[in-house]
Protein backbone atom coordinates (compact mmCIF):
# COMPACT_ATOMS: atom_id res chain seq x y z
CA UNK A 1 0.00 0.00 0.00
CA UNK A 2 1.62 3.52 -0.93
CA UNK A 3 0.37 6.77 1.42
CA UNK A 4 0.70 9.41 -1.12
CA UNK A 5 0.54 13.24 -0.65
CA UNK A 6 -1.84 14.83 -3.41
CA UNK A 7 -2.43 18.19 -2.44
CA UNK A 8 -1.11 21.19 -0.20
CA UNK A 9 -0.72 24.56 1.11
CA UNK A 10 1.07 26.90 3.42
CA UNK A 11 0.04 29.99 5.02
CA UNK A 12 2.93 32.02 6.23
CA UNK A 13 4.53 35.43 6.33
CA UNK A 14 6.50 34.59 3.14
CA UNK A 15 3.40 33.68 0.77
CA UNK A 16 0.21 31.77 0.79
CA UNK A 17 0.90 28.86 -1.27
CA UNK A 18 3.90 26.34 -1.06
CA UNK A 19 5.02 27.71 -4.61
CA UNK A 20 5.47 31.27 -3.05
CA UNK A 21 7.00 29.80 0.07
CA UNK A 22 9.57 28.20 -2.00
CA UNK A 23 10.47 31.27 -4.15
CA UNK A 24 10.66 33.03 -0.70
CA UNK A 25 12.95 30.85 0.90
CA UNK A 26 15.30 30.35 -2.51
CA UNK A 27 15.47 33.76 -2.61
CA UNK A 28 16.82 33.74 1.30
CA UNK A 29 14.26 35.88 2.39
CA UNK A 30 13.24 35.65 6.10
CA UNK A 31 9.69 36.65 8.01
CA UNK A 32 11.22 37.16 10.67
CA UNK A 33 11.08 41.35 12.14
CA UNK A 34 12.35 42.91 15.40
CA UNK A 35 9.50 44.18 17.53
CA UNK A 36 10.04 46.37 20.74
CA UNK A 37 7.08 46.01 22.48
CA UNK A 38 4.92 44.10 20.19
CA UNK A 39 1.43 43.76 22.17
CA UNK A 40 2.75 46.29 24.64
CA UNK A 41 5.65 43.10 26.28
CA UNK A 42 7.88 44.31 28.09
CA UNK A 43 10.81 43.17 25.99
CA UNK A 44 12.03 43.30 22.50
CA UNK A 45 11.12 40.08 20.10
CA UNK A 46 11.98 38.71 16.81
CA UNK A 47 9.23 36.72 15.83
CA UNK A 48 7.25 36.29 12.06
CA UNK A 49 3.78 37.26 11.91
CA UNK A 50 0.97 36.25 8.98
CA UNK A 51 -0.07 39.95 7.72
CA UNK A 52 -3.65 40.10 9.40
CA UNK A 53 -4.34 42.42 6.06
CA UNK A 54 -3.91 39.62 3.13
CA UNK A 55 -4.86 36.69 5.79
CA UNK A 56 -8.55 38.38 5.83
CA UNK A 57 -8.74 39.25 2.11
CA UNK A 58 -7.62 35.51 1.32
CA UNK A 59 -10.03 34.31 3.87
CA UNK A 60 -12.93 36.61 2.03
CA UNK A 61 -11.96 35.83 -1.11
CA UNK A 62 -11.87 31.90 -0.51
CA UNK A 63 -13.84 30.58 1.96
CA UNK A 64 -16.96 30.36 1.69
CA UNK A 65 -18.93 31.17 4.93
CA UNK A 66 -22.22 31.05 5.18
CA UNK A 67 -22.78 32.20 8.68
CA UNK A 68 -21.52 35.97 10.36
CA UNK A 69 -19.27 34.25 12.41
CA UNK A 70 -16.19 35.97 13.35
CA UNK A 71 -13.60 33.71 13.29
CA UNK A 72 -9.83 34.02 15.35
CA UNK A 73 -6.92 34.67 13.50
CA UNK A 74 -6.24 31.11 14.22
CA UNK A 75 -9.71 29.27 12.60
CA UNK A 76 -8.94 31.66 9.96
CA UNK A 77 -5.45 30.32 9.03
CA UNK A 78 -6.99 26.75 9.49
CA UNK A 79 -9.53 27.11 7.40
CA UNK A 80 -7.78 29.27 4.55
CA UNK A 81 -4.68 26.46 4.43
CA UNK A 82 -7.03 23.52 4.21
CA UNK A 83 -9.68 25.04 1.83
CA UNK A 84 -6.52 26.21 -0.74
CA UNK A 85 -4.91 22.29 -0.58
CA UNK A 86 -8.39 20.91 -1.09
CA UNK A 87 -9.20 22.82 -3.92
CA UNK A 88 -5.77 21.42 -5.60
CA UNK A 89 -7.44 17.86 -6.00
CA UNK A 90 -10.58 15.80 -6.36
CA UNK A 91 -11.10 14.64 -2.88
CA UNK A 92 -14.30 14.21 -1.71
CA UNK A 93 -14.17 15.86 1.87
CA UNK A 94 -18.00 15.17 2.92
CA UNK A 95 -16.73 11.29 2.37
CA UNK A 96 -16.72 9.07 5.66
CA UNK A 97 -13.95 7.39 4.09
CA UNK A 98 -11.84 10.73 4.47
CA UNK A 99 -10.35 11.87 8.40
CA UNK A 100 -9.16 15.37 9.12
CA UNK A 101 -6.57 15.55 11.56
CA UNK A 102 -5.18 18.69 13.50
CA UNK A 103 -2.17 19.70 15.04
CA UNK A 104 -1.78 22.66 17.45
CA UNK A 105 0.24 23.53 20.23
CA UNK A 106 -1.64 26.50 21.69
CA UNK A 107 -5.00 27.27 19.72
CA UNK A 108 -7.46 30.00 20.60
CA UNK A 109 -5.15 30.64 23.54
CA UNK A 110 -5.38 34.15 22.90
CA UNK A 111 -8.97 33.94 23.63
CA UNK A 112 -7.85 33.60 27.32
CA UNK A 113 -7.01 37.34 27.53
CA UNK A 114 -10.83 38.08 27.28
CA UNK A 115 -13.07 39.44 30.08
CA UNK A 116 -15.50 36.42 29.69
CA UNK A 117 -13.51 33.90 27.85
CA UNK A 118 -15.74 31.38 25.63
CA UNK A 119 -13.52 28.21 27.22
CA UNK A 120 -15.08 25.64 25.26
CA UNK A 121 -13.84 27.66 21.72
CA UNK A 122 -9.62 27.28 23.34
CA UNK A 123 -9.42 24.30 22.85
CA UNK A 124 -7.55 23.15 19.57
CA UNK A 125 -9.80 19.69 19.58
CA UNK A 126 -12.99 22.70 19.02
CA UNK A 127 -11.14 24.36 15.81
CA UNK A 128 -10.93 20.51 14.19
CA UNK A 129 -14.20 20.20 14.86
CA UNK A 130 -15.06 23.48 13.03
CA UNK A 131 -13.49 22.53 10.30
CA UNK A 132 -14.36 18.99 9.97
CA UNK A 133 -18.07 20.30 9.65
CA UNK A 134 -17.24 23.55 7.35
CA UNK A 135 -16.37 20.66 4.87
CA UNK A 136 -19.21 18.82 5.86
CA UNK A 137 -17.09 15.96 7.16
CA UNK A 138 -19.02 13.62 9.23
CA UNK A 139 -15.68 12.06 11.22
CA UNK A 140 -14.61 12.68 14.57
CA UNK A 141 -11.43 15.09 13.98
CA UNK A 142 -8.35 13.74 15.50
CA UNK A 143 -6.05 16.71 17.17
CA UNK A 144 -2.59 15.88 17.62
CA UNK A 145 -1.40 18.21 20.86
CA UNK A 146 2.28 17.29 21.27
CA UNK A 147 4.21 20.04 21.61
CA UNK A 148 6.77 20.80 18.70
CA UNK A 149 6.22 17.69 17.45
CA UNK A 150 2.79 17.29 16.62
CA UNK A 151 2.89 18.45 12.90
CA UNK A 152 5.29 15.35 12.39
CA UNK A 153 2.61 12.91 14.99
CA UNK A 154 0.16 14.19 12.88
CA UNK A 155 1.41 13.29 9.73
CA UNK A 156 2.07 9.72 11.10
CA UNK A 157 -1.47 9.25 12.54
CA UNK A 158 -2.27 9.97 8.85
CA UNK A 159 -0.36 7.35 7.77
CA UNK A 160 -1.52 4.56 9.97
CA UNK A 161 -4.87 6.03 9.41
CA UNK A 162 -4.35 4.95 6.18
CA UNK A 163 -2.22 2.24 6.32
CA UNK A 164 -4.76 0.30 8.07
CA UNK A 165 -7.63 0.44 5.80
CA UNK A 166 -10.03 2.56 8.36
CA UNK A 167 -9.66 5.44 5.82
CA UNK A 168 -8.68 6.18 1.87
CA UNK A 169 -7.20 9.95 2.22
CA UNK A 170 -6.07 12.43 5.11
CA UNK A 171 -6.36 15.66 5.65
CA UNK A 172 -3.53 16.98 8.02
CA UNK A 173 -3.42 20.66 9.29
CA UNK A 174 -0.85 22.05 11.51
CA UNK A 175 -1.48 26.27 12.47
CA UNK A 176 -0.28 28.02 15.00
CA UNK A 177 -0.56 32.05 15.89
CA UNK A 178 1.24 33.88 18.09
CA UNK A 179 0.19 35.85 21.10
CA UNK A 180 1.31 37.35 24.39
CA UNK A 181 0.93 34.37 26.06
CA UNK A 182 2.72 32.12 23.87
CA UNK A 183 5.83 35.05 23.46
CA UNK A 184 5.73 35.71 27.30
CA UNK A 185 5.96 32.13 28.17
CA UNK A 186 8.74 30.84 25.84
CA UNK A 187 10.73 34.26 26.96
CA UNK A 188 10.04 33.52 30.88
CA UNK A 189 12.11 30.51 29.54
CA UNK A 190 14.67 32.05 28.52
CA UNK A 191 14.19 29.99 25.39
CA UNK A 192 13.76 33.12 22.76
CA UNK A 193 16.71 35.03 21.05
CA UNK A 194 16.65 38.72 21.31
CA UNK A 195 18.72 38.70 17.55
CA UNK A 196 17.73 36.81 14.28
CA UNK A 197 18.02 32.74 15.15
CA UNK A 198 21.32 30.60 14.43
CA UNK A 199 20.18 27.18 14.07
CA UNK A 200 23.66 24.68 14.66
CA UNK A 201 26.28 27.93 15.29
CA UNK A 202 28.25 28.58 18.08
CA UNK A 203 27.20 31.89 18.68
CA UNK A 204 23.19 30.64 18.88
CA UNK A 205 21.51 32.26 21.56
CA UNK A 206 17.70 30.81 21.26
CA UNK A 207 14.96 30.25 19.19
CA UNK A 208 12.30 33.20 17.74
CA UNK A 209 8.80 32.21 17.10
CA UNK A 210 6.88 32.31 13.66
CA UNK A 211 3.06 31.78 12.65
CA UNK A 212 2.31 29.57 10.13
CA UNK A 213 -0.66 27.05 8.72
CA UNK A 214 0.28 24.31 6.66
CA UNK A 215 -1.74 21.39 5.23
CA UNK A 216 -1.02 18.19 3.63
CA UNK A 217 -3.42 16.25 2.21
CA UNK A 218 -2.22 12.16 1.81
CA UNK A 219 -4.51 9.48 -0.07
CA UNK A 220 -3.79 5.26 -0.59
CA UNK A 221 -2.97 4.84 -3.46
CA UNK A 222 -2.09 1.25 -5.18
CA UNK A 223 -1.10 2.48 -8.29
CA UNK A 224 2.80 2.92 -8.98
CA UNK A 225 1.91 6.77 -9.14
CA UNK A 226 4.58 9.46 -9.37
CA UNK A 227 4.95 11.80 -6.53
CA UNK A 228 5.85 12.40 -2.83
CA UNK A 229 5.10 8.74 -0.50
CA UNK A 230 5.65 8.76 3.11
CA UNK A 231 6.99 5.85 3.79
CA UNK A 232 7.81 5.25 7.69
CA UNK A 233 7.11 7.58 11.22
CA UNK A 234 8.00 7.04 14.89
CA UNK A 235 7.73 8.88 17.98
CA UNK A 236 9.81 8.28 20.74
CA UNK A 237 9.76 9.93 24.28
CA UNK A 238 13.66 10.35 25.98
CA UNK A 239 12.15 9.65 29.33
CA UNK A 240 14.06 12.43 30.77
CA UNK A 241 13.02 15.54 31.41
CA UNK A 242 9.93 17.79 30.50
CA UNK A 243 11.26 20.87 29.29
CA UNK A 244 14.66 19.95 27.86
CA UNK A 245 15.93 17.39 25.85
CA UNK A 246 17.98 14.49 26.83
CA UNK A 247 21.70 14.20 26.81
CA UNK A 248 22.61 11.57 24.80
CA UNK A 249 19.62 12.60 22.59
CA UNK A 250 18.18 8.84 23.14
CA UNK A 251 14.57 9.41 21.96
CA UNK A 252 15.70 11.35 18.65
CA UNK A 253 17.98 8.21 18.18
CA UNK A 254 15.62 5.89 18.72
CA UNK A 255 12.84 7.42 16.09
CA UNK A 256 15.61 7.91 13.50
CA UNK A 257 16.97 4.65 13.93
CA UNK A 258 13.33 2.77 13.78
CA UNK A 259 12.07 5.21 10.69
CA UNK A 260 15.38 4.29 8.57
CA UNK A 261 14.71 0.21 9.34
CA UNK A 262 11.49 0.76 8.66
CA UNK A 263 11.37 2.69 5.70
CA UNK A 264 13.81 0.10 4.26
CA UNK A 265 16.31 2.99 2.86
CA UNK A 266 20.05 3.37 3.63
CA UNK A 267 22.18 6.58 4.21
CA UNK A 268 23.02 6.61 0.84
CA UNK A 269 19.64 7.41 -0.39
CA UNK A 270 19.18 10.40 1.42
CA UNK A 271 19.42 13.67 0.39
CA UNK A 272 19.05 15.33 3.52
CA UNK A 273 18.26 15.00 7.08
CA UNK A 274 15.57 17.91 7.36
CA UNK A 275 15.82 19.04 11.28
CA UNK A 276 14.33 20.57 14.06
CA UNK A 277 17.30 23.44 14.77
CA UNK A 278 15.54 25.69 16.67
CA UNK A 279 18.82 27.15 17.62
CA UNK A 280 18.68 26.65 21.60
CA UNK A 281 21.96 25.88 22.61
CA UNK A 282 20.60 22.48 23.82
CA UNK A 283 18.02 21.07 20.96
CA UNK A 284 21.01 21.23 18.39
CA UNK A 285 23.55 19.59 20.79
CA UNK A 286 21.35 17.03 21.21
CA UNK A 287 20.30 16.94 17.21
CA UNK A 288 23.99 16.40 16.51
CA UNK A 289 24.70 13.41 19.75
CA UNK A 290 21.43 11.74 17.70
CA UNK A 291 22.31 12.27 14.15
CA UNK A 292 26.10 10.43 15.34
CA UNK A 293 24.58 8.05 17.02
CA UNK A 294 22.48 7.25 14.48
CA UNK A 295 25.47 6.81 11.75
CA UNK A 296 23.54 9.70 9.91
CA UNK A 297 26.56 11.94 10.01
CA UNK A 298 27.23 11.36 6.04
CA UNK A 299 24.01 12.85 5.46
CA UNK A 300 23.50 16.65 4.62
CA UNK A 301 21.76 18.66 7.34
CA UNK A 302 19.29 21.66 7.01
CA UNK A 303 17.03 23.87 9.53
CA UNK A 304 14.65 25.77 8.02
CA UNK A 305 13.99 27.90 11.06
CA UNK A 306 15.83 30.91 9.95
CA UNK A 307 13.24 32.11 7.38
CA UNK A 308 10.11 31.12 9.29
CA UNK A 309 11.59 31.09 13.46
CA UNK A 310 9.46 27.89 15.12
CA UNK A 311 6.21 27.76 13.95
CA UNK A 312 5.28 25.20 16.39
CA UNK A 313 2.57 23.31 15.49
CA UNK A 314 2.58 24.41 11.91
CA UNK A 315 6.55 23.44 11.47
CA UNK A 316 6.07 19.53 10.84
CA UNK A 317 3.99 19.87 8.26
CA UNK A 318 5.18 23.27 6.57
CA UNK A 319 9.09 22.17 6.79
CA UNK A 320 8.30 19.06 5.20
CA UNK A 321 6.39 20.69 2.48
CA UNK A 322 9.64 22.85 1.99
CA UNK A 323 11.74 20.37 1.89
CA UNK A 324 9.65 18.22 -0.74
CA UNK A 325 9.48 20.95 -2.97
CA UNK A 326 13.36 21.97 -2.91
CA UNK A 327 14.00 18.65 -3.81
CA UNK A 328 11.89 18.25 -6.60
CA UNK A 329 13.97 21.14 -8.48
CA UNK A 330 17.14 19.16 -6.57
CA UNK A 331 17.75 21.37 -4.31
CA UNK A 332 19.03 21.02 -0.43
CA UNK A 333 17.94 24.44 1.15
CA UNK A 334 20.77 26.52 2.87
CA UNK A 335 20.39 26.68 6.65
CA UNK A 336 19.91 30.60 6.87
CA UNK A 337 21.34 32.00 10.09
CA UNK A 338 24.24 29.38 10.15
CA UNK A 339 27.75 30.42 10.15
CA UNK A 340 30.52 28.29 12.35
CA UNK A 341 29.16 25.14 14.01
CA UNK A 342 29.00 24.86 17.50
CA UNK A 343 27.90 21.73 18.29
CA UNK A 344 29.96 19.15 19.87
CA UNK A 345 29.52 16.04 17.35
CA UNK A 346 30.03 16.88 13.24
CA UNK A 347 26.97 17.60 11.53
CA UNK A 348 26.56 18.51 7.41
CA UNK A 349 24.89 22.43 7.78
CA UNK A 350 25.85 24.66 5.74
CA UNK A 351 24.75 28.51 4.59
CA UNK A 352 24.71 27.69 0.90
CA UNK A 353 22.41 25.48 -0.44
CA UNK A 354 22.93 22.06 -2.29
CA UNK A 355 22.26 20.42 -5.18
CA UNK A 356 21.29 16.84 -5.28
CA UNK A 357 20.42 13.89 -7.36
CA UNK A 358 18.67 12.60 -4.55
CA UNK A 359 14.86 12.53 -3.44
CA UNK A 360 14.47 11.06 -0.28
CA UNK A 361 14.94 12.73 3.58
CA UNK A 362 13.89 12.35 6.73
CA UNK A 363 12.07 14.98 9.08
CA UNK A 364 13.04 14.71 12.67
CA UNK A 365 11.91 17.22 15.82
CA UNK A 366 11.56 17.16 19.10
CA UNK A 367 9.78 18.88 21.65
CA UNK A 368 8.71 19.60 25.29
CA UNK A 369 7.36 16.51 27.25
CA UNK A 370 10.79 14.81 26.19
CA UNK A 371 8.60 13.74 22.94
CA UNK A 372 10.73 12.97 19.56
CA UNK A 373 9.20 12.37 16.12
CA UNK A 374 11.16 11.27 12.86
CA UNK A 375 8.98 10.38 9.08
CA UNK A 376 10.90 9.27 5.74
CA UNK A 377 9.84 10.49 2.53
CA UNK A 378 10.56 9.44 -0.86
CA UNK A 379 9.46 11.58 -4.28
CA UNK A 380 8.76 8.72 -7.00
CA UNK A 381 8.98 9.84 -10.81
CA UNK A 382 10.81 13.61 -9.97
CA UNK B 1 -4.95 -6.38 16.15
CA UNK B 2 -5.82 -8.37 18.90
CA UNK B 3 -5.81 -6.76 22.06
CA UNK B 4 -6.85 -6.97 25.55
CA UNK B 5 -7.35 -4.67 28.46
CA UNK B 6 -5.50 -5.98 31.71
CA UNK B 7 -6.64 -3.63 34.90
CA UNK B 8 -8.59 -0.40 34.67
CA UNK B 9 -8.24 2.64 36.76
CA UNK B 10 -10.84 5.49 37.32
CA UNK B 11 -9.92 8.56 39.40
CA UNK B 12 -12.68 11.05 39.65
CA UNK B 13 -12.91 14.30 43.14
CA UNK B 14 -15.04 11.51 44.81
CA UNK B 15 -13.27 7.90 44.53
CA UNK B 16 -10.44 5.94 43.20
CA UNK B 17 -11.63 2.42 41.41
CA UNK B 18 -9.56 -0.43 40.40
CA UNK B 19 -10.78 -2.62 38.09
CA UNK B 20 -14.01 -1.88 38.60
CA UNK B 21 -13.55 -2.06 42.54
CA UNK B 22 -13.98 1.54 44.47
CA UNK B 23 -10.48 1.01 46.69
CA UNK B 24 -11.31 4.65 48.13
CA UNK B 25 -13.65 7.51 48.58
CA UNK B 26 -12.42 11.56 49.01
CA UNK B 27 -13.05 12.63 52.45
CA UNK B 28 -14.19 16.56 53.22
CA UNK B 29 -11.31 18.82 53.90
CA UNK B 30 -8.23 16.99 52.39
CA UNK B 31 -6.98 16.93 48.76
CA UNK B 32 -7.81 13.85 47.62
CA UNK B 33 -4.92 13.46 45.37
CA UNK B 34 -2.44 14.54 48.15
CA UNK B 35 -4.12 11.27 50.09
CA UNK B 36 -3.51 8.93 47.64
CA UNK B 37 -0.40 10.36 46.94
CA UNK B 38 0.96 9.27 50.50
CA UNK B 39 -1.79 6.42 50.71
CA UNK B 40 -0.14 4.38 47.73
CA UNK B 41 3.56 5.80 49.01
CA UNK B 42 4.29 6.86 45.44
CA UNK B 43 7.38 8.80 47.20
CA UNK B 44 8.03 11.02 43.73
CA UNK B 45 8.22 14.92 45.40
CA UNK B 46 8.01 16.11 41.67
CA UNK B 47 4.75 14.89 42.27
CA UNK B 48 4.08 18.74 44.38
CA UNK B 49 5.17 20.72 41.35
CA UNK B 50 2.81 19.12 39.21
CA UNK B 51 -0.63 21.11 37.79
CA UNK B 52 -3.44 19.53 38.04
CA UNK B 53 -3.82 17.43 34.68
CA UNK B 54 -0.13 15.92 35.44
CA UNK B 55 -1.41 15.09 39.01
CA UNK B 56 -4.58 12.93 38.03
CA UNK B 57 -2.73 11.34 35.33
CA UNK B 58 0.36 10.42 37.24
CA UNK B 59 -2.06 9.47 40.52
CA UNK B 60 -3.77 7.29 37.81
CA UNK B 61 -0.68 5.70 36.35
CA UNK B 62 0.96 4.83 39.29
CA UNK B 63 -1.67 3.05 40.84
CA UNK B 64 -2.21 1.38 37.69
CA UNK B 65 1.16 0.15 37.48
CA UNK B 66 1.01 -0.86 40.86
CA UNK B 67 -1.59 -2.92 40.50
CA UNK B 68 0.12 -4.67 37.12
CA UNK B 69 2.95 -5.30 39.52
CA UNK B 70 6.45 -6.49 37.92
CA UNK B 71 9.48 -4.75 37.83
CA UNK B 72 9.26 -1.12 37.54
CA UNK B 73 11.63 1.66 36.23
CA UNK B 74 13.85 -0.07 34.21
CA UNK B 75 14.42 1.85 30.30
CA UNK B 76 11.93 0.04 28.16
CA UNK B 77 10.66 0.86 24.89
CA UNK B 78 7.77 -1.96 24.49
CA UNK B 79 5.15 0.51 26.48
CA UNK B 80 3.49 3.29 24.69
CA UNK B 81 2.02 5.85 26.61
CA UNK B 82 -1.51 7.52 24.44
CA UNK B 83 -3.48 9.61 26.73
CA UNK B 84 -6.95 12.18 25.01
CA UNK B 85 -9.07 15.25 26.73
CA UNK B 86 -11.01 17.80 25.18
CA UNK B 87 -9.78 20.41 27.30
CA UNK B 88 -6.28 20.07 26.40
CA UNK B 89 -3.72 21.83 29.30
CA UNK B 90 -6.71 24.57 30.34
CA UNK B 91 -6.09 24.84 33.73
CA UNK B 92 -2.64 25.50 33.43
CA UNK B 93 -3.56 27.94 30.74
CA UNK B 94 -6.01 29.81 32.61
CA UNK B 95 -3.26 29.88 35.15
CA UNK B 96 -0.60 30.98 33.46
CA UNK B 97 -2.78 33.85 31.74
CA UNK B 98 -3.86 35.27 34.99
CA UNK B 99 0.20 35.61 35.45
CA UNK B 100 0.60 37.78 32.05
CA UNK B 101 -2.84 39.97 32.49
CA UNK B 102 -2.20 42.91 34.23
CA UNK B 103 0.35 44.89 32.84
CA UNK B 104 1.74 46.28 36.44
CA UNK B 105 2.23 43.03 37.77
CA UNK B 106 3.47 41.14 34.73
CA UNK B 107 5.28 38.15 35.79
CA UNK B 108 4.94 35.40 33.54
CA UNK B 109 6.31 32.03 35.44
CA UNK B 110 8.36 29.33 33.75
CA UNK B 111 6.90 26.93 36.33
CA UNK B 112 3.51 27.40 35.38
CA UNK B 113 4.01 27.38 31.64
CA UNK B 114 6.15 24.31 30.96
CA UNK B 115 2.79 22.66 32.09
CA UNK B 116 0.37 24.65 29.40
CA UNK B 117 0.68 21.54 26.63
CA UNK B 118 -1.28 18.72 27.32
CA UNK B 119 1.30 16.23 26.44
CA UNK B 120 3.58 17.14 29.68
CA UNK B 121 1.76 14.55 31.54
CA UNK B 122 2.46 12.02 28.90
CA UNK B 123 5.97 12.81 29.32
CA UNK B 124 5.72 12.97 33.20
CA UNK B 125 4.77 9.32 33.22
CA UNK B 126 7.10 8.65 30.66
CA UNK B 127 9.83 10.17 33.06
CA UNK B 128 8.72 8.41 36.18
CA UNK B 129 8.55 4.73 34.30
CA UNK B 130 11.77 5.53 31.90
CA UNK B 131 8.64 4.64 29.23
CA UNK B 132 11.13 5.33 25.96
CA UNK B 133 8.42 4.22 23.90
CA UNK B 134 6.01 6.40 21.98
CA UNK B 135 4.11 8.66 23.73
CA UNK B 136 1.36 11.32 22.39
CA UNK B 137 -1.59 13.13 23.51
CA UNK B 138 -4.67 13.54 21.56
CA UNK B 139 -7.32 15.97 21.89
CA UNK B 140 -11.33 15.30 21.09
CA UNK B 141 -14.34 17.17 20.83
CA UNK B 142 -16.11 14.87 23.13
CA UNK B 143 -15.22 11.50 24.99
CA UNK B 144 -15.74 8.28 22.92
CA UNK B 145 -14.58 5.12 23.45
CA UNK B 146 -14.65 4.45 19.58
CA UNK B 147 -12.21 7.12 18.61
CA UNK B 148 -9.72 6.33 21.70
CA UNK B 149 -10.20 2.46 20.66
CA UNK B 150 -9.35 3.03 16.74
CA UNK B 151 -6.29 5.49 17.97
CA UNK B 152 -5.12 2.63 20.25
CA UNK B 153 -5.20 0.20 17.51
CA UNK B 154 -2.97 2.42 15.42
CA UNK B 155 -0.66 2.93 18.69
CA UNK B 156 0.18 -0.75 18.10
CA UNK B 157 1.23 -0.24 14.13
CA UNK B 158 4.32 0.56 15.73
CA UNK B 159 6.52 -2.76 15.23
CA UNK B 160 8.00 -2.18 18.79
CA UNK B 161 4.93 -1.65 20.94
CA UNK B 162 3.79 -4.30 22.76
CA UNK B 163 1.71 -2.39 25.25
CA UNK B 164 -0.25 0.50 25.54
CA UNK B 165 -1.04 3.18 28.68
CA UNK B 166 -4.24 4.69 27.95
CA UNK B 167 -7.17 6.70 28.87
CA UNK B 168 -8.81 9.68 29.21
CA UNK B 169 -6.83 12.48 31.46
CA UNK B 170 -9.55 15.07 31.54
CA UNK B 171 -8.78 18.20 34.43
CA UNK B 172 -10.48 21.59 34.42
CA UNK B 173 -9.56 23.05 37.29
CA UNK B 174 -8.07 21.65 40.83
CA UNK B 175 -11.59 19.84 42.04
CA UNK B 176 -12.87 18.72 38.40
CA UNK B 177 -11.37 15.72 36.96
CA UNK B 178 -12.29 12.72 35.73
CA UNK B 179 -9.79 9.69 34.58
CA UNK B 180 -9.97 6.21 33.34
CA UNK B 181 -7.13 4.63 32.48
CA UNK B 182 -6.18 1.04 31.25
CA UNK B 183 -3.29 -0.98 29.89
CA UNK B 184 -3.52 -2.32 27.03
CA UNK B 185 -1.58 -5.64 26.14
CA UNK B 186 -0.84 -7.23 22.38
CA UNK B 187 -2.43 -10.46 22.29
CA UNK B 188 -0.17 -12.92 20.68
CA UNK B 189 -2.70 -15.81 21.03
Amino acid sequence: MIIRKIAENIVSPLGFTTEENFASVMAGRTALRRYYSLWDLPFSCFVSLIPDERLDAEFEAQVPCFTTAVYTKFEKCVLLSATKALKQCELDAASDRVVFILSSTKGNVSLLSDENPDIERVTPAHTAQLVARHFHNPNIPITVSNACISGLCAQIEAYRCLMSGQYNAAVVIGADVLSPFIVAGFQSLKALSDEQCRPFSANRKGLNLGEAAATVVYSVDDDAADGWRMLAGAVRNDANHISGPSRTGEGSYQTLTAVIRDSGLSTNDLACLNVHGTSTLYNDEMESIAINRAGLNPVPVNAMKGYYGHTLGAAGILETLLTMRALEDGIVPATRGFDELGVSNPVLVSSESLDTQKRAFVKLLSGFGGCNAAAVFKGYGL
Amino acid sequence: MNTMVKHTVKLTPNYLEVNGKRVAETVAGESFLTKLYRLYNMEYPKFFKMDVLCKVGFVASEVLLGTEGGERFVPRSDRAVLLFNRHSSLHADSTFQHTIANPDEFYPSPSVFVYTLPNIVTGEIAIRNKYQGESSFILLPEKSEEAMDQAVARAFMDRETTSVLTGWVEAVSETEYEVEMELRMKNDE
